[in-house]
This record gives C-alpha cells, sequence and structure tokens, in this order.
C-alpha cells in the first residue's frame, strides 16, 4: 500500500507530478524543476518532506542508547540543538544519516530518511542494551520544509515568537496558530526552516496554505523532490542511496567531520580507526567540467583510458549552468585539480576534480 | 495537448512535417511534458543521414535521458544549432522554434508506417 502524506490532495491540486518514492505518493515537481530550484535560492520555495521518519528516543538512558548507535558526539547537544549525525555498522558501512533533535535530557527525536525507516528502526531495537524507550512516529508528524533567502520574513508573518534561531536550532511556536517545532535546518544550503507538526489533513492544509499565503509577494512557490535533489548536490550534501549506503563510510563518504572517534565507544568505531589511520582507498569527490554533458548516477569516471571511479549523483547545476557530480573516485585520483572524465554513451568528457560545495553561499 | 492534425508522429513521441520531399523532425508536446525541464540536447554537428527508426541523438532532461528515433530515411539537411544554447525551447515551443532536424526525405513510402495525429493521440490515451 503506498502511503500519501496529509498534503496529498493539495499537491493533486496543484498539478504536481507525483511518483512513488519511499513508499509514499510525493510530489516530484510542480511546474518546472528549474524554476522550482531558482526560486529557493532567489525567494523561496516550500516542500513537503512529510515521509521523512521521526523516531523518539526517551528515558534515562536516552543519551546513552544515542550515543552508542551514532557516531557524532550526543553529549555536546543542549536542549534546543541538533546533530547531523549518522549510524554505522560494525564494518563502519553507513546505516543512515540523520538528526538528533535534543528536546530534554531524556527525550530526543530522531529525523531519517524515510526509505530507511523501518531498517533504522529495527536497527535501533536490535541495539537497545540501554533499554531506552524508542517509538516510530513517523506516520503522526507532517513535515514541511521552507527554504530561501525570504524564508524568515515569510514565516515570521505567521510564526507567534521571533525567529532568532541559530543554524541547527529548535523551538516550539505557533504557526498559523498550531503547535509546531521550528527547526533552523534544511538540505538546500539556503536560510530554512523545517516546521514539523502533528494534526489530520485539515492542520495541514491549513499550515500549508496559510504559508503559501504569507509568501506570495516574496514569491514562495511550491517545490518538489526533483527540485530539493539538484539543491543538495550544489551544496555537495550526501543522499542516501547515491552517495552514501551500507557499502559506504563515513571516512571515504567526506564525513570525518561527524565522526568522533575521541568518543568511548560506539557502533563501529574500530572499523572506523582503521579508515581514518590507514586512509580509504576511494574518495567521495566532487568533478565538473564546461563540456556540454549530462553526468548521472552509475556512470563510470576515468583517467587514462581506465576507470578509476563511478558517478552517485550528477546534474547540469542550475545556478553554475555546467554539469556538476558526486563520484567515488580511487584516492590517488581524488586531488583537487586531477583531469579525469566522464564515461557517457562510450564518450570521454573531459572533467576536473573539484571542491564541494560547488556553489558558494 | 497540443497534437498538430498536419503532422505525422512516431510511437517514440516524435512528430514529422512533410513539406514536398522535405521532413522537419522535433518531439511532441507529450514527450517534453514527459521529459520536463530540457537541459541538452547531443545531436552529432557531422550527422550525415538518418535511418527510420534507429536513434540520431539524445535528449538529456533534468530527470532522464531520452533516445531520438528518425521518423524516416533521410538526408540531414541543417540541424537546429539555436537548440545548442536554448534547449528549453523544445519545453516551451515543441512544434516551432524546438525543431531539431531538418532532411531530404529519400524513402516516401515511410510516411505511411507513421500515425496520424488521431492515432497519436490514442497511443497516449488522451
Amino acid at each position: 500500500m503506498i502511503k500519501q502524506t496529509k498534503l496529498y490532495n493539495i499537491h493533486k491540486a496543484l498539478g504536481a507530478k507525483i511518483v512513488e518514492f519511499a513508499g509514499f505518493s510525493m510530489p516530484i515537481q510542480y511546474n518546472s524543476i528549474i524554476a522550482e530550484h531558482k526560486a529557493v535560492r532567489e525567494s523561496a520555495g516550500l516542500f513537503d518532506v512529510s515521509h521523512m521518519g521521526e523516531i523518539f528516543v526517551r528515558g534515562n538512558n536516552a543519551l546513552k542508547f544515542i550515543q552508542n548507535i551514532t557516531i557524532n558526539d550526543a553529549s555536546k547537544l543542549l536542549p534546543g540543538k541538533i546533530q547531523y549525525s549518522a549510524m554505522c555498522l560494525p564494518d563502519g558501512g553507513i546505516v543512515d544519516d540523520l538528526l538528533v533533535y535534543m528536546i530534554e535530557e531524556s527525550e530526543y527525536m530522531i529525523v531519517v530518511n524515510a526509505s530507511n525507516k523501518d531498517k533504522d528502526f529495527d536497527w535501533m531495537k536490535k541495539n537497545n542494551q540501554s533499554a531506552a524507550e524508542i517509538t516510530d512516529c513517523s506516520d503522526e508528524y507532517s513535515l514541511l520544509a521552507l527554504q530561501g533567502p525570504q524564508s524568515k520574513t515569510i514565516l515570521q508573518k505567521i510564526c507567534n515568537r521571533e525567529l532568532n534561531l541559530e543554524y541547527y536550532n529548535f523551538f516550539m511556536a505557533k504557526v498559523a496558530d498550531e503547535e509546531v517545532l521550528v527547526s533552523r535546518t534544511g538540505y538546500t544550503g539556503e536560510l530554512g526552516y523545517e516546521l514539523y507538526f502533528k494534526g489530520n489533513e485539515a492542520t495541514a492544509e491549513k499550515i500549508w496554505n496559510t504559508l503559501m499565503k504569507a509568501g506570495k509577494d516574496e514569491g514562495l512557490v511550491p517545490a518538489g523532490l526533483a527540485a530539493r535533489d539538484s539543491l543538495r548536490l550544489e551544496m555537495g550534501f550526501s543522499l542516501y542511496g547515491n552517495d552514501i549506503d551500507n557499502t559506504t563510510n563515513p571516512i571515504e563518504a567526506g564525513l570525518g567531520w561527524i565522526t568522533k572517534l575521541n568518543k568511548p565507544s560506539f557502533i563501529g568505531k574500530e572499523a572506523l580507526q582503521q579508515f581514518k589511520s590507514k586512509g580509504t582507498s576511494r574518495k567521495l569527490s566532487g568533478i565538473i567540467t564546461k563540456e556540454k554533458c549530462f553526468p548521472r548516477k552509475g556512470y563510470a569516471v576515468t583517467c587514462n583510458g581506465k576507470k578509476i571511479g563511478e558517478v552517485t549523483s550528477g546534474t547540469v547545476s542550475p545556478v553554475l549552468e555546467e554539469p556538476i557530480a558526486l563520484a567515488y573516485v580511487e584516492s590517488q585520483y581524488s586531488e583537487i585539480g586531477t583531469k579525469v572524465n566522464f564515461l557517457i554513451r562510450e564518450k570521454e568528457i573531459p572533467a576536473t576534480i573539484c571542491k564541494y560545495p560547488f556553489i558558494k553561499k | 495537448m497540443n497534437i498538430p492534425a498536419n503532422l505525422k508522429y512516431t510511437k517514440d513521441h516524435e512528430w514529422l512535417l512533410i513539406e514536398g520531399n522535405i521532413g522537419t523532425i522535433g518531439i511532441t508536446d507529450f514527450a517534453q511534458g514527459e521529459l520536463g525541464d530540457i537541459v541538452y540536447l547531443d545531436v552529432d554537428k557531422n550527422l550525415q543521414t538518418i535511418a527510420a527508426g534507429e536513434t540520431f541523438g539524445t535528449i538529456e532532461a533534468v530527470k532522464t535521458v531520452s533516445d531520438l528515433y528518425a521518423p524516416v530515411d533521410g538526408k540531414v539537411l541543417e540541424i537546429n544549432e539555436g537548440l545548442n544554447d536554448e534547449p528549453q525551447v523544445i519545453n516551451t515551443d515543441p512544434y516551432g522554434k524546438g525543431w531539431i532536424v531538418k532532411v531530404e526525405i529519400t524513402n516516401a513510402s515511410q510516411i505511411n508506417e507513421l500515425m496520424t495525429a488521431e492515432e497519436y493521440k490514442n497511443q497516449i490515451g488522451q
């Protein structure tokens, strides 16, 4: 049974293209992907990302549990703060990347990828030696992402609290007179907020419609998952299932910054220590070219006639109007400036290893 | 959905405008809608001939890549260079500025194999 978010009827009414994603009927685009992408960079876009999973961890051992199952140091969190983290297998492979929200000392919300939610929940229950209380509340929550330079101005019009939130902080507030967890996070690289709330279709539609109305003068547009994907790729943010999965580890994926090896112990620590000290055979690398082409997932990356890597995400950047890609490349070729090729329909297209984010924010 | 009555259509969503022995080829309004934002057209600038049912290039949209199929055999007269800088005109004007290639039709009998507007309309379920 394919699930629908509580905003499904709104998407239909807006004429969105709907596709199945992670078991949900989701709006992939409303009009033009590129126009939605640019609207988020220049004014603001509103995304329904209610398919994401919300798993609550409660009890006196909540922190102990999270410290064991995630690779970042959750003891650094304070109530109202958020941390980007991941869960790993004992061999260092990534179970999922996620956000940890500290609500209070004995209550955390973990936000996971929709496609991994059931697997994550099982993994958590299986590794719950500290007997924390773990509850999957995903079906209760809707999640809207309001992203773009105008997002603060728009949200402030219908929010009862001053939006003085720093990046990766959250608070409870009334938005459109409804109780909402307002989080200064996003997946686009822009100023933006993610709004978590409970309630039925009527509540969700009220919040969506109130936001759209509030953002009319600022040029707020509904934006779909396709624009979300190209926006995150311009920032070089990893997407689970493309750039990271259970066969890739955080060190080679460029997520060393969330891997806190000084933490006493956590699942995957020994393996990650090895990767860190010995180095990995490949690295997730940015690749750009000025040639006209469209690098896509699965395309080979070559150098001197031999395959040295594979594209995990690629697009033509709507901002740069040039092709960009993330690819796992053998470490010896991963230095910035290395000349490589995309292999597209048996043709080698010259390209260069580069730093990412691909755009300056 | 715009399906001009004066054109012939392939099952792969190309259209063919016939003027004497000259054929102009593009992709249909339905096809551009399904592909979404078109960002790049890959047709060899030295393309000499096309053959009915064979690919003569690819079209890159944000979502996916799609092959272009020739409706008839032909000798290439002109490739729409305007698409190099503005491939998105295929989205906005698929039967006009979005034309892709112009050919001299070398086997006119193949035209009978193509669909009429009415038949194409049925195929796409409109």
